[in-house]
């Protein structure tokens, strides 16, 4: 165990020492495909990351026990899921540090590694670093987003994302069942063993299996006859953890729909954007307007590459930023920033306009900022698109999963009544 | 032909229809939650009763049978959907369809737009409510409607959670209100919780159809929609099988019925559900817990006869009314545990006839009384003492545990713990108004599967895989019990994973505790509750310790109170109590009226007790003014202050029109601000008024989003005042950032104070036909703001300079500066004018915008009519250095509440209190934080829930036991 060292605020660090005597660092798992190629870009840089695999109605209920009961769904799990696996023994505590991600904005999530500091203390694990995955907020010695590391990062979320969509449009319509996901499967291997080595992050590596990959999508026989398509968005924990939202893309599956769940690369684009946009609406410092700047060119050069694959090879593209930050104009200003703000009105309008038209919009119970840009806006949504069917469900740890079905089938008795209606004509 | 089935939460409705649709066979049972066999005994009835039925195409909905049809092979339809089939197959030319089930609520929208609206996951105002409600009236649930007819006066009473409107009801009932009012007041709670919950802004309109339950059964219900609605909607015949009729006409498959039967009768779910370790190994374990537990035993001795003197205590609770007679020597003489039945003195009077009776010539030497009905039952009967809960409750568990350093009480709907620390009161936990999980949430269960509650929790005790639960409220519980039954769970797993589940919400929603070394290991248990041997049980499980409960668990609030009243009576050296005697109680009188106090903004609804010889009792009031007629002063309470101080701003006619500013969250608090900005500009700034129930309503119907926070909720209705009063323009800007007041890590607004213009926007149509101006703007950047605000309100008001905003700027930073200045000189009048006095100071916490009387319910007034001085939050906060905090301190209001408590801290003489709005997910951080900050320093953290109605009577006791624990009590 290295020697435990604090910063003059009484924060535990996360040394250098911790490092190199290879700590097991601890993250919770959101989305399997692209966290799975995440933890080797980590692992390469140095950082034994470990993405906790345990599941299950105990991280609720731990949750519960260290957490305050009211705060959110996403926070309850995440702490629940930290100390459930610390508690199960698996690993040294002695070796072993914790990371999340900060947000840094004003919304509720910006505390929770301060609550799992707290919950830590609670649980008798105060011993243990945990590390904020974040841009400008806590330091720590042992650990740095170096530019590489980030730009191995991000093409993860790429690759991730592209895997995402080609599957979502392929698996409801293939002809022979589990193809899609064969050939998920079999990316994953290969693109881990290049993350593994350091590889295929550039823009030329990236292009080039963009390509390939799409073009392998595209070679799956497919049943043409049509489905009711629901998109998905919502909290971004929610929206994408099947631990939250209780397997919500499997349930959608099991109902016969096509889904689409918009990707993760939109929401670094708007989190950077955010910084643009204040800047724009209160003044600042003109050198980070300037590095905000570099950073989302460069994000919207990996955005490009995945409009251009899946464009060549007949997919539906995801929405292009800039085309659903017009969209959302008229409803939400840009300046709501707080949680996923404005985008998760923006992604509902672009599903709307491209066909996906039944969306389910997940949040945590209570959650302050899908109060103003989700369930607030879709009175607006459906005004500007008559047809948008929309589903506003609420996750919680005392929310029954019968009940939120129920709520979906609802919408998709709606959703396959206009679907009929369209085939018939 | 066509048949379907309908299972609803409660019951189950099965129907067969011709080819030509129309219904030849119903049927409507309930199944009490053994779904499975029900729909097997009802189909064989139908295929005996209805010749063909065999072939009949079959379809299900309802919301208890979509796992069972998949399972059994028949078609599921959701049951909105299919009752929007039935509604346009029987009613052509429906516009909209209003259905209230057992648990469900739901408005559909058919013509121009087809929408569906279910009630969210926190909404309770449903059949189960008025079926729950019916039940705290103790009237059958089929006079309710009757009981209804005769109202007189309405009473407001949440509807949003069951829970809630017994915390609304209770303090009525033992105010004496008439249940004929109540229950019209029931009705509409569950009108306007649908109205505004789920038509969220789309307005109900043209023909309009009753569907459901309580709809079909209840004229009065029906009656009060449309007054709401301004309608007169039609209730078909047959309203209670839509659902089914519109599973039967999505039908498209026939069944086997052989096979369908035969599936059914196996029917055992999945048996996949998490569950706890057994309460006992086996009866050995069982044995030994009852033994030593009954170690903590109270005597029993006969009244009859008895000479020597005797102490009465009486606990008048929320559900249940406890009365005990003592002997000199703490034995039990006589004791009564009754059903509260609403209303607590008849109860009081029957139990002293009987104790009369029985001994005539008894020396009662002292007498006191606690709980929700003390004050009532102190005037009526002249009890000596009246004493806080938390008080009795303390003085009982001392007496069976001298060192005791914790007590929990689980009564029939409260829980309350209270930690000891040098033997005084230290600490004090009630459940929040939305946590149940206390007695009459078994009894409710227990009823509900056809049990009696002894018999419910007796079953339990040896049940082999108890289910887990979670800790949730009720609404979500039910749910909950239903997913176990389908997965296999038995009745006993069932009951006691219930009782486990009262244990983790005690545990883990209201005490907040992680392991039992936070309670301490010397603890008492007690309430009626914890007289279920499985509760005990399950406690001492998850807490890992042995803990004490005597015999008279259910009585120690009387206990206590009667080991009070005798404990003063022998310092006093009095030895004859006030109470009523014999010949008082024969003459006794109780008469009853209601009428509106009208004093202030308020507007309590007082009701008035008139006893024998004319004494009077008022209840229902917040302040002293009905009985005093006298008006608070602002002397002693800076509340009071706030007030008369924004309403120093009034309008000045200007060049340039009328701007209207909605007087909700932030704007009370920057209303100097922006009225010199705009001022200064030359408009005519006009704001709404303080909120008011009225002005609620005016705009409740376009809220969005019903888990949302009153205060934003209350927000619509601002917005609607002014477009109602004809303004031009009105001002509301989004704003991310507040003030850096220095104190945190960053500034920020939280995200509803910062966007809710944007859900105004986008919900309020009104606000199109007027210029509603709703920019981003950061007043946390002064140099920028001038500009900015100016490229902003240049392209609605083009003759704007820029050197005009600039000046208006300017005076607008110095007005907020002046506000904070005279507000602070007047604090800190307060604070040195308390500390000359030696009295206590309430730091009343929260956020600028709880200074509206309709969000704190006048709460401050409350808190003044105990001889303490009031400050806010915002008075002292600057009087802390910057420190550093175990959280993100990063929104500028919550870091003046760190800031208080760390100051606070510092002085014997103040104490905080906060009140938190229901639904703020903010506050679930800062409680916590500054929860921390106090319990750090030793002093105590009282928290006040509040919502669109509170409690006050949970609010008195919460003050009463701080008060009495700091000893000013």
């Amino acid at each position: 165990m290295a020697e435990l060292k604090y910063n003059e605020e009484g924060r535990l660090l996360f040394t250098k020492e911790m490092r190199d005597e290879g700590y097991t660092i601890l993250t919770p798992q959101m989305m399997p495909i692209h966290f799975e190629m995440l933890e080797k870009v980590f692992r390469h840089a140095g950082y034994k990351v470990k993405i906790m695999d345990k599941t299950g109605p105990e991280i609720a209920q731990t949750g519960l026990k260290y957490v305050h009961n009211d705060t959110c769904y996403p926070a309850l799990l995440v702490i629940g899921q930290f100390i459930y696996t610390l508690q199960s023994g698996e690993y040294d505590v002695n070796k072993t540090a914790l990371m999340m991600t900060q947000t840094g904005g004003g919304c509720r999530a910006s505390n929770y590694i301060f609550l799992l500091r707290k919950a830590l203390k609670k649980a008798g694990f105060e011993n243990i670093p945990v590390i904020s995955l974040s841009i400008g907020m806590e330091k720590n010695p042992g650990f740095k987003l170096t530019v590489p590391l980030v730009r191995r990062g991000l093409a993860a979320f790429v690759y991730g994302d592209l895997l995402t969509l080609l599957s979502n449009q392929t698996k409801a319509y293939e002809v022979n069942k589990g193809e899609s996901m064969e050939l998920v499967e079999k990316w994953v291997e290969r693109l881990v063993n290049d993350f593994n080595h350091g590889d295929s992050y550039r823009f030329k590596e990236i292009e080039r299996y963009a390509d390939q990959i799409c073009k392998e999508f595209s070679e799956i026989k497919l049943d043409s006859t049509p489905k009711v398509k629901v998109g998905v968005v919502g909290e971004i924990y929610v929206k994408y953890s099947n631990l939250a939202n209780n397997d919500l893309v499997q349930f959608l599956e099991e109902q016969d729909c096509e889904v689409n769940v918009p990707g993760v690369l939109g929401f670094a684009m708007f989190k950077v954007d955010n910084r643009i946009e204040d800047i724009k609406l209160y003044g600042g410092s003109r050198a980070k307007f300037k590095v905000c700047n570099i950073l989302f060119n460069y994000l919207t050069k990996l955005e490009a590459i995945l409009i251009k694959y899946t464009t060549k090879y007949g997919f539906t593209p995801p929405g292009e930023y800039a085309h659903i930050k017009k969209l959302v104009k008229p409803v939400i200003g840009y300046g709501s920033k707080m949680g996923e703000g404005w985008l998760l009105t923006a992604e509902m309008l672009e599903l709307a306009e491209s066909g996906y038209e039944n969306i389910v919009c997940t949040q945590p119970f209570g959650c302050l900022p899908n109060h103003i840009n989700g369930k607030g806006a879709i009175r607006r949504i459906k005004e500007l698109n008559p047809n948008a069917n929309i589903v506003s469900i609420d996750y919680d740890p005392g929310a029954p999963k019968v009940n939120q079905e129920n709520r979906i089938k609802l919408m998709l008795a709606v959703g396959k009544e206009e679907l009929e209606k369209n085939s018939c004509q | 032909m066509r048949l379907g089935l309908d299972i609803g939460s409660t019951t189950i409705k099965c129907v067969v229809l011709d080819d030509e649709s129309n219904l030849i066979y119903k049927t409507y049972q309930r199944h009490y939650s053994q779904i499975t066999e029900k729909i097997g005994e009802i189909l064989s009835l139908v295929r005996k009763e209805v010749k063909g039925a065999e072939n009949a195409l079959v379809a299900l909905s309802g919301s208890a049978g979509m796992g069972v049809a998949e399972d059994c092979g028949i078609d599921f339809v959701q049951e909105v959907y299919a009752t929007r089939v039935a509604a346009n197959t029987y009613i052509p030319g429906t516009d909209v369809v209003i259905e209230l089930g057992g648990e469900d609520a739901k408005i559909l929208f058919l013509s121009g737009g087809l929408e569906v609206r279910m009630n969210g996951t926190c909404a309770g105002g449903t059949g189960a409510f008025i079926d729950q409600m019916a039940t705290l009236l103790n009237v059958p649930l089929e006079s309710m409607d009757e009981l209804a007819k005769g109202y007189e006066k309405t009473y407001t009473i949440a509807s949003r959670c069951g829970v809630f409107a017994k915390t609304d009801i209770q303090p009525l009932l033992n105010q004496g209100a008439r249940k004929a009012d109540i229950a019209e007041s029931i009705f509409r709670a569950v009108v306007s919780q649908t109205v505004a919950g789920l038509a969220q802004g789309r307005e109900i309109e043209g023909q309009i159809v009753y569907l459901g339950g309580p709809l079909t059964f209840m004229s009065e219900l029906r009656n009060c929609f449309d007054k709401t609605l301004k309608t007169k909607g039609i209730c078909p015949e047959n309203s209670l099988y839509y659902v089914a009729c519109g599973a039967a006409l999505c039908a498209s498959n026939t069944i086997d019925f052989d096979e369908v039967a035969e599936k059914v009768k196996h029917y055992t779910g999945s048996g996949n559900f998490a569950f706890n370790p057994p309460l006992f190994k086996n009866e050995y374990e069982y044995d030994a817990f009852v033994a030593r537990h009954n170690k903590a035993f109270v005597a029993t001795k006969d009244l009859k006869g008895y000479k020597g003197k005797a102490y009465i205590g009486m606990d008048s609770g929320s559900t249940t009314v406890k009365a005990v007679v003592l002997s000199e020597n703490c034995d039990l003489l006589y004791s009564e545990y009754m059903p509260s039945k609403g209303n607590p003195v008849v109860l009081i009077k029957q139990f002293l006839e009987k104790v009369y009776e029985i001994n005539p010539g008894i020396q009662i030497a002292s007498s006191a009384v606690t709980g929700y009905g003390e004050d009532i039952v102190k005037n009526a009967f002249s009890v000596d003492y009246g004493i806080v809960e938390t008080v009795a409750h303390f003085t009982a568990a001392k007496h069976f545990m001298p060192d005791v350093e914790f007590i929990i009480d689980i009564g029939g709907q409260d829980i309350k713990c209270f930690k000891i620390r040098n033997g005084a009161i230290d600490n004090i936990f009630l459940n929040e108004a939305c946590s149940s999980g206390c007695g009459s949430f078994l009894q409710t269960f227990a009823n509900a599967l056809g049990y009696s509650i002894e018999d419910f929790a007796e079953k339990g005790i040896y049940a082999k895989r108890p289910v887990d639960l979670g800790s949730r409220c009720t609404v979500f519980m039910n749910s909950s019990v239903k997913q176990a039954q389908k997965d296999g769970a038995t009745i006993e797993d069932i009951s006691a994973g219930l009782s486990l589940s009262v244990v983790k919400n005690a545990l883990y929603k209201v005490i907040r505790a992680a392991s039992p070394d936070e309670l301490g290991k010397r603890i008492v248990v007690q309430g009626g509750t914890f007289l279920n041997n499985a509760v005990l049980r399950a406690f001492e499980q998850e807490m890992g310790v042995n803990v004490v409960r005597s015999n008279i668990a259910g009585l120690m609030g009387a206990y206590g109170a009667a080991l009070y009243s005798m404990a003063k009576s022998i310092g006093k050296g009095v030895d004859k109590s006030t109470i009523a005697d014999k010949e008082a109680l024969d003459n006794f009188v109780h008469d009853i009226k209601v009428a509106n106090c009208g004093l202030c903004n308020n507007n309590c609804r007082l009701t008035i007790n008139t006893f024998s010889g004319g004494k009077k009792f008022i209840a229902g009031n917040r302040c002293e003014r009905p009985i005093t007629k006298k008006e608070p002063s602002s002397d002693r309470n800076i509340f009071a202050y706030k007030l008369d101080l924004l309403s120093e701003y009034m309008p000045v006619e200007g060049k340039r029109g009328t701007i209207g500013l909605p007087m909700g969250l932030n704007m009370y608090e920057l209303l100097p601000f922006w009225w010199r900005f705009f001022t200064d500009l030359g408009f005519k700034v006009i704001h709404s008024p303080y909120s008011n129930r009225k002005i609620y309503q005016k705009g409740q119907q376009t809220i969005p989003s019903d888990t949302i926070c009153f205060p934003a909720k209350l927000m619509h209705g601002h917005v609607q005042y002014l477009i109602d009063k004809g303004v031009e323009n009105i001002f509301y800007p989004c704003m991310s950032y507040n003030f850096d007041e220095g104190k945190g890590d960053n500034h920020y607004n939280c995200p509803v104070v910062a966007y809710y213009p944007e859900v105004i926007k986008n919900n309020m149509k009104g606000v199109r036909d007027i210029n509603f101006i709703m920019p981003y703007l950061g007043i946390h950047r002064p140099k920028d703001f001038a500009k900015k605000a100016f490229e902003k309100l240049k392209p609605h008001f083009s003759t704007l300079t820029a050197e005009e905003v600039k000046a208006a700027a300017k005076a607008a930073y110095k007005e907020y500066d002046l506000y904070f200045e005279k507000l602070r000189k007047r604090g800190n009048e307060i604070i040195a004018a308390a500390e000359n006095a030696g009295r206590e100071i309430i730091v009343l916490s929260g956020r600028p915008y709880h200074v509206d009387p309709e969000i704190n319910h006048g709460i401050d007034k409350l808190i003044s009519g105990f001889d303490v001085s009031l400050v806010s939050e915002d008075i002292v906060s600057v009087r802390a250095e910057k420190f550093h905090t175990n959280v993100l301190n990063q929104w500028t209001y919550h870091s003046r509440l760190y800031s208080a408590a760390k100051y606070i801290s510092t002085r014997d003489d103040m104490q905080l209190v906060q009140l938190v709005s229901f639904g703020c997910g903010v506050d679930a951080i800062t409680t916590d934080e500054v929860r921390e900050i106090l319990e750090k320093n030793n002093k105590i953290y009282t928290q006040i829930k509040i919502d669109e109605i509170t409690n006050l009577g949970a609010v008195k006791i919460r003050l009463r036991s701080l008060l009495s624990a700091i000893g000013r009590e």
